[in-house]
């Protein structure tokens, strides 16, 4: 037996030994533990503001930590920041590429940084001497499209990427520091938790990803889904990691039993999902959907409790406010002129891109 | 659903001003349909199915190019199973310069182009422009064609190809259900897809796509094998928790903080999104925190330290204590990890001076393993270099201080709202403003509760 033979022979020895000790941990399940527990009451929230002045695709969007400003990105090649209490754009920047697919802001709020197809994420500061915002870095050295990208401080950021890889990059000089390979799939999407240890990643290799951000190793893996993990964010606890998925589905994975806890999923719902986000106790989660909608499940008894169907297009990104008072989707809609289809000005009104604020 | 006989929707001619509409029906008998058929409960949510599937071309209004289902007498035809998705149609600009070609020919005035199908022409004549005698040309051929069938027949096929086009390249303003997400759009996702013409064109001068760019995974090596080998043992080797627990601390978690969640409790006095009173903001920002705020202190060290004015009450209890230096070093720590990468070393160093070294003035009390682990990693200083001792002495205050913190007077009279008592009657008024406080929270919850069932 060749070296080949006996390592494979080895690997596929230990995968048994841990689907058995993952099953051994397994002697309960999240329904029945809940099963007692009434589901939570129907959940209808109202468009408060709706976000006007995109006018293309919005590809992504992000709050601030103060829950009053957010970001978003379009692909009309600019980068909004808004005082969504007002609806006013407090900057809207022009981007070199319009090619944006993700968007981010810096917790401290000095800076918002983007990305996309150019393959790398650029820095704005925010609150520049002059007024002015002006591209502070040009982090280059992804060979993909850039997916997501999310500042842990205001000197480092992580990046996620076409290439299978993901960055942490030290802003002040402009460079990577450490990489995170392993995914056999773009790298879609991913989330901080705020403790500069680790973060999650999802990729189109139908797998979700936890890094120890200090020795750049992958320390577990979660699949379980069967196409594209689009979406993902961690539970407000902190332990467990919510995901989205082409395959219609969302699931809760724990950290500290190292598997799948529960599987969002519907007959009637059979498009993509594209987003995800927690309410603030982790009770709610809402995932925008392929079908134009956004879902809101009762994470705990795996039931939908509501539905924001506002959207003529698909929702290509949701948030929640870290006070977890509102939730702000983007899509990808268009309006439909009110009136027929002659004359010039319909060329002004279409594509006009809008994003809702729900609460 | 086409089948009549078998409860499908009824498709009839419509006798209308000049003439007669063969093979409709109306919106109001779709959404019927789907709601009988499909168990729909809700009308809104028939006609955003319906929609969506008018969208992607499965039927289409006879007089409108924007394709959604309404709910009204609105008519609508099916679409021919040729020019249905499911046949993984992408056509080319040539098929589409073909066709807005053929309709200019016929003098109808219901195949009159609309403005965005003129603006689409001029564009495809400038970009076709050394070829457009051959598109000219089997825009005829077709038109030829056409005129030979039977006079209804070519009415509704005319109608069906229209609705196909509008489906590939939709009106101006109106969703294109084709679209691809970019991000996705590099892959060879669709192996089915028909590369073939709609009207049979065969033309050796239409471009080529490069052939399948799908990266075939490479054969994994002996390294990429002992690296999986590796990471499985890790796998292995990790305790892992009953799911029974976590399962029961999920719902714990959920629950305690289901009355801070505003998407599903009210919060007070007020959600600002909904009544544009801002008191509720201004309450968490100030340094006076109300009780609401301060019990959430006693859930975890991490709220409690998530909070400014919990930090800031848990330092002053520490104080008392005298090991206040505890959190200031944990603070320290956590400010380290946001420096920029060229302040790290210094910083690292003051606070090795500070906290750990011998004769520090605010010495920390490590043990001998995290201390010995400590001082190797400050002789190359990071951003990680105190972490072993951080975690230490947060477990350290977890257990010890913090419980007695909860138990303190300057926690207690935060969460039950006393002023600095001068005097008996002091007291007792808080105590009685305390009950009166608690008695309206239940009440709220349950008018919350309430308002949930109905």
């Amino acid at each position: 037996m060749g070296e080949m033979e006996q390592l494979r022979k080895e690997a596929e020895s230990l995968k048994d030994q841990i689907t058995a000790a993952r099953k051994a941990v397994a002697d309960a399940t999240l329904p029945d533990t809940v099963s007692s527990t009434a589901v939570v009451g129907r959940v209808q929230l109202k468009t408060r503001k709706t976000l006007r002045g995109h006018l293309a695709k919005i590809y992504a969007m992000h709050w601030a930590t103060d829950a009053k400003l957010c970001v978003s990105a379009s692909q009309d090649g600019k980068l909004i920041v808004w005082d969504t209490l007002t609806t006013n754009k407090v900057n809207a920047i022009p981007l070199k590429s319009s090619w944006v697919m993700t968007c981010a802001y810096a917790p401290s709020g000095n800076m918002v940084a983007c990305g996309g197809l150019d393959n790398m994420c650029s820095i704005y500061n925010l609150k520049g001497k002059d007024g002015n915002v002006k591209v502070m870095r040009e982090l280059a050295a992804h060979t993909g499209y850039l997916s997501c990208c999310r500042f842990l401080s205001d000197s480092e950021i992580i990046t996620s990427s076409g290439d299978c890889t993901c960055l942490l990059w030290d802003i002040e000089t402009g460079t990577q520091k450490t990489t995170f390979a392993g995914h056999l799939g773009d790298c879609m999407s991913l989330a901080v938790p705020g403790d500069f240890k680790t973060f999650v990643s999802g990729a189109c290799d139908f797998t979700a990803k936890l890094w120890d951000i200090r020795d750049s190793n992958c320390t577990h893996t979660f699949s379980g889904h069967e196409s594209d993990v689009n979406a993902i964010a961690f539970f407000p606890n902190g332990n467990a990691v919510i995901t989205g998925s082409d395959d219609a589905t969302c699931k809760l994975f724990d950290l500290r039993s190292d598997q799948e806890l529960i599987t969002y999923q519907d007959s009637s719902i059979m498009c993509g999902v594209t987003s995800i986000a927690p309410s603030l106790s982790g009770r709610l989660i809402l995932a925008g959907y392929d079908d134009f909608n956004v879902n809101i499940w009762d994470s705990l008894k795996a039931e939908r409790v509501g539905v924001l169907a506002g959207h003529d297009n698909r929702v290509s990104c949701i948030g929640v406010s870290t006070d977890g008072m509102a939730c702000c989707t983007g899509s990808w809609d268009s309006f439909l002129p009110s009136f027929s289809f002659k004359g010039q000005d319909n060329v002004m009104r279409l594509c006009k891109q809008n994003k809702q604020q729900y609460l | 659903m086409q089948d009549e006989k078998t409860g499908g929707v009824p498709i009839r001619t419509v006798k209308s001003f000049l003439s007669k509409i063969p093979s409709v029906v109306s919106g109001t008998d779709i959404v019927q349909w789907l709601m009988k058929n499909l168990c729909i409960d809700d009308t809104a949510e028939a006609i955003h199915l319906g929609s969506l599937i008018a969208a992607h071309g499965y039927f289409f209004p006879i007089s409108d190019h924007v394709l959604t289902l309404k709910d009204d007498g609105t008519f609508y035809r099916f679409q021919s199973p040729y020019f249905w998705p499911s046949n993984c149609w992408e056509p080319e600009n040539t098929d589409y310069a073909i066709y807005l070609c053929k309709r200019t020919m016929q003098n109808k005035a219901r195949l009159e182009l609309a403005d965005y199908e003129a603006e689409n022409l001029a564009r495809l004549q400038r970009a076709f422009a050394r070829k457009w005698e051959f598109i000219f040309m089997q825009a005829e051929a077709q038109v030829k064609i056409d005129r030979k069938k039977d006079k209804v027949e070519r009415k509704i096929l005319d109608s069906q190809e229209r609705a196909f086009w509008d489906v590939h390249r939709p009106v101006p303003g109106c969703v294109n259900t084709t679209e691809m997400d970019i991000r996705k759009c590099r892959r060879e996702r669709n192996p089915h897809r028909v590369r073939k013409s709609v009207y049979g064109v065969t033309d050796e001068t239409q471009a080529q796509n490069p052939a399948n760019t799908t990266q075939t995974a490479r054969k994994p090596t002996r390294e990429d094998v002992q690296k999986e080998i590796s990471f499985l043992n890790t796998q292995l080797d990790r305790h892992c928790i009953k799911m029974s627990k976590v399962a029961d601390s999920l719902m714990g978690y959920t629950e305690q903080f289901m009355e801070y969640d505003p998407l599903v409790s009210s919060p007070e006095p007020s959600n600002p999104w909904i009544s544009d009173d801002a008191t509720y903001w201004d309450l968490e920002a100030s340094k006076d925190p109300n009780q609401h705020r301060v019990k959430k202190w006693g859930f975890s060290l991490d709220e409690a330290l998530r909070d400014p004015a919990g930090r800031e009450q848990f330092l002053k209890f520490l104080e008392s204590e005298f090991s206040s230096e505890n959190l200031r070093f944990w603070l320290a720590v956590q400010d380290l990890k946001r420096q920029p990468l060229q302040d790290v070393a210094t910083r690292a160093q003051e606070i090795w001076q500070e906290f750990l070294a011998e004769g520090a003035p605010s010495s920390i009390n490590l043990d001998s393993h995290s201390y010995e682990v400590t001082s190797q990693n400050i002789k190359d200083p990071g951003r990680f270099s105190f972490e072993d001792a951080q975690e230490h002495i947060f477990k350290l205050m977890k257990s010890d201080s913090y419980s007695r913190f909860l138990r303190s007077s300057i926690y207690q009279d935060l969460l039950l709202a006393r002023k600095k008592p001068e005097s008996e009657q002091g007291r007792r008024t808080s105590l009685e403003k305390f009950t009166r406080s608690v008695g309206k929270s239940l009440t709220g919850k349950r008018l919350t509760g309430l308002m949930q069932s109905s």
